[in-house]
C-alpha cells in the first residue's frame, strides 16, 4: 500500500470517530496534537504507525505463543531447545524481534506454577505474545504478584493446591518470559495445531492454565 | 528511583479485573500513542532505559491514575521536548512553530517490518567474566538512587541465590542517565517469599529478578 493510501485510510478514520463521539476526550486530542506537530515537522509517518498498529492488531499476537507452546509439547528435542536457548528455540518459528530480542521459557511442572509480573513497568514478550492486556500494566497486578499470587489467580480463576510452589518472574531486566504451561491430560492423540488451541495469553503469563481437552477457557 | 512505578508489594491498588475478550485497543488515540512511541524511539536519539525514566519520573498520582499509553504518551512529549524535537508551545497549540532538531533516522512505512523483526537487542559482551556463578548465594544492595535503576525496593538488602548467569547487558542505571552502556553481568537471583516479605508470606512462594552485577555482594 502506498503512502497516500494509508494517510487517507487514517483521515478517514479520524473522520469516522469523531461523528460517533461528538467530543475529543483529553486524551484523544492531546494524541491528536502530538501527531499533528510532529507530522508537520516531518519527523513521522502517519502510515508507519498503521503499519504498526496493523502488525500488533493482525499479526504478532498470542497465537505465536501457542506454536511455541504446543510444538513444545509435542517435541521433546524443540522442548530441551526451548529450555536451553529460547531465543533460538523460538526464533526458528520465525518469531523475533522487538520485545522478544531475550528470550526465556520456564516449564510449569506438577511441583511447581510460573507467574511472570514486571513491577518496575510492562516488560512482557511481545514477539510472542503481542501486546500486553491492560491488566498486566496496571497497578493492582503489578503490585500484588509478588506478594499474593495465590490471590491473584483467584482473580482469574485459578485456584492452586496448596501444596504446589509458585514462582513469580519480576521482569527487571532486558530477558522476556514465556510460562510453558503443563499439557493437559488425554491431549495425547491431537496434533500441533488442535493443541495449539487449548494454549491461551493467560497461560503463557502464568495467569491461567491450559484448557483441558474438550473443555472452555 | 522510589517513583509511583515501582510497585512491587504495594497494597491497596485493588482488584486485577480481566477483562474477558479484552480488545488490543481501548480507544484510537491509544493506537497511534503505540505508534508514535515507536515511531519516535526510531529517532536514536534517546535510550529504552531514559524512556523508562521519563515515565516514572511522571507525578506519581498521575502515574498511577493514567493508563499505560497516557504514560507513554506523557513521557513522549517529554522526551520530545528535552531532545529539541517539539517545544511545549507546539504541544500547547498544536501545530508546528518552529523548526526544530533533526533525528538521525525517520521510521516510514517501508522500515516498519524490518524495524520490529530487528527489535533492540541489549546484550553487549564484557572484557572481566561474571562474578558469580549458579548456586552462590548473593545479598543486594541496600540503596535509594533518585535516579533510575532496575533493582525494585522490595529486593533490596535481601538475600538471595543465584540461579543462571544470564549474559551481559547494557547497564540501565547509567545508560538512563546518558553516562553510557557500560555492560554488567546480568543474574536470576531467587529469594524466599520469606526473605522479602517475613511474616505472614506465603510459605509456597519463591520471587526471582533479573539482576546487574553492580546491584550484588557476596552473602
Amino acid at each position: 500500500m502506498t503512502s497516500h493510501s494509508h494517510d487517507h485510510d487514517h483521515d478517514d478514520h479520524d473522520d469516522h470517530d469523531h461523528h460517533h463521539d461528538n467530543h475529543f476526550s483529553e486524551m484523544q486530542a492531546r494524541v491528536k496534537a502530538l501527531e499533528t506537530v510532529l507530522t508537520q515537522k516531518g519527523l513521522i509517518d502517519p502510515a508507519a504507525i498503521d503499519a504498526i498498529v496493523d502488525t500488533y492488531e493482525t499479526k504478532i499476537g498470542p497465537r505465536n505463543g501457542a506454536h511455541v507452546v504446543a510444538k513444545a509439547w509435542s517435541d521433546p528435542d524443540f522442548a530441551d531447545w526451548l529450555g536451553r536457548d529460547a531465543t533460538a528455540a523460538i526464533a526458528s518459528l520465525g518469531y523475533t524481534g522487538r520485545q522478544g530480542e531475550h528470550m526465556r521459557a520456564v516449564f510449569n511442572t506438577p511441583e511447581t506454577h510460573n507467574l511472570v509480573v514486571c513491577t518496575l513497568c510492562s516488560c512482557y514478550p511481545w514477539a510472542v505474545l503481542g501486546l500486553p492486556p491492560v491488566w498486566y500494566k496496571a497497578p493492582p497486578y503489578r503490585s500484588r504478584a509478588v506478594i499474593d499470587p495465590r490471590g491473584v489467580l483467584e482473580e482469574f480463576g485459578v485456584t492452586l493446591p496448596d501444596a504446589k510452589k509458585i514462582r513469580v518472574w519480576d521482569s527487571t531486566a532486558e530477558l522476556r518470559y514465556i510460562v510453558i504451561p503443563e499439557r493437559p491430560a488425554g491431549t495425547e492423540d491431537l496434533g500441533q495445531e488442535a493443541l495449539a488451541d487449548l494454549v491461551t495469553r493467560d497461560s503463557m503469563i502464568g495467569t491461567g492454565l491450559a484448557i483441558t481437552a474438550g473443555g472452555t477457557r | 528511583m522510589n517513583g509511583a512505578q515501582d510497585l512491587g508489594g504495594q497494597h491497596g491498588m485493588g482488584p486485577v479485573a480481566p477483562e474477558k475478550d479484552e480488545p488490543y485497543f481501548h480507544a484510537e488515540w491509544e493506537k497511534r500513542a503505540l505508534g508514535l512511541t515507536l515511531s519516535c524511539g526510531a529517532f536514536g536519539a534517546w535510550t529504552i532505559d531514559e524512556s523508562r525514566h521519563a515515565r516514572e519520573s511522571l507525578p506519581p498520582a498521575t502515574y498511577l491514575s493514567a493508563s499505560y499509553y497516557e504514560i507513554w504518551t506523557r513521557a513522549l512529549e517529554t522526551l520530545l521536548k528535552r531532545h529539541g524535537f517539539v517545544s511545549a508551545a507546539e504541544l500547547a497549540a498544536g501545530q508546528m512553530l518552529e523548526k526544530g532538531r533533526e533525528p538521525k533516522r525517520i521510521l516510514t512505512a517501508d522500515m516498519v517490518p524490518g524495524v520490529l523483526a530487528k527489535g533492540g537487542p541489549c546484550d553487549r559482551p564484557v572484557s572481566a567474566g561474571p562474578v558469580f556463578a549458579a548456586g552462590d548465594r548473593v545479598h543486594t544492595k541496600n540503596f535509594n538512587p533518585e535516579t533510575h535503576t532496575r533493582l525494585p525496593r522490595y529486593a533490596r538488602a535481601k538475600t538471595g541465590i543465584v540461579e543462571a548467569v544470564q549474559g551481559s547487558f547494557v547497564f540501565p542505571d547509567d545508560n538512563a542517565h546518558g553516562k553510557g552502556e557500560n555492560p554488567q553481568w546480568v543474574y536470576t537471583v531467587v529469594f524466599d517469599g520469606g526473605e522479602i516479605w517475613g511474616e505472614g508470606a506465603d510459605p509456597s512462594l519463591t520471587v526471582s529478578i533479573d539482576a546487574w552485577e553492580s546491584y550484588l555482594e557476596r552473602a
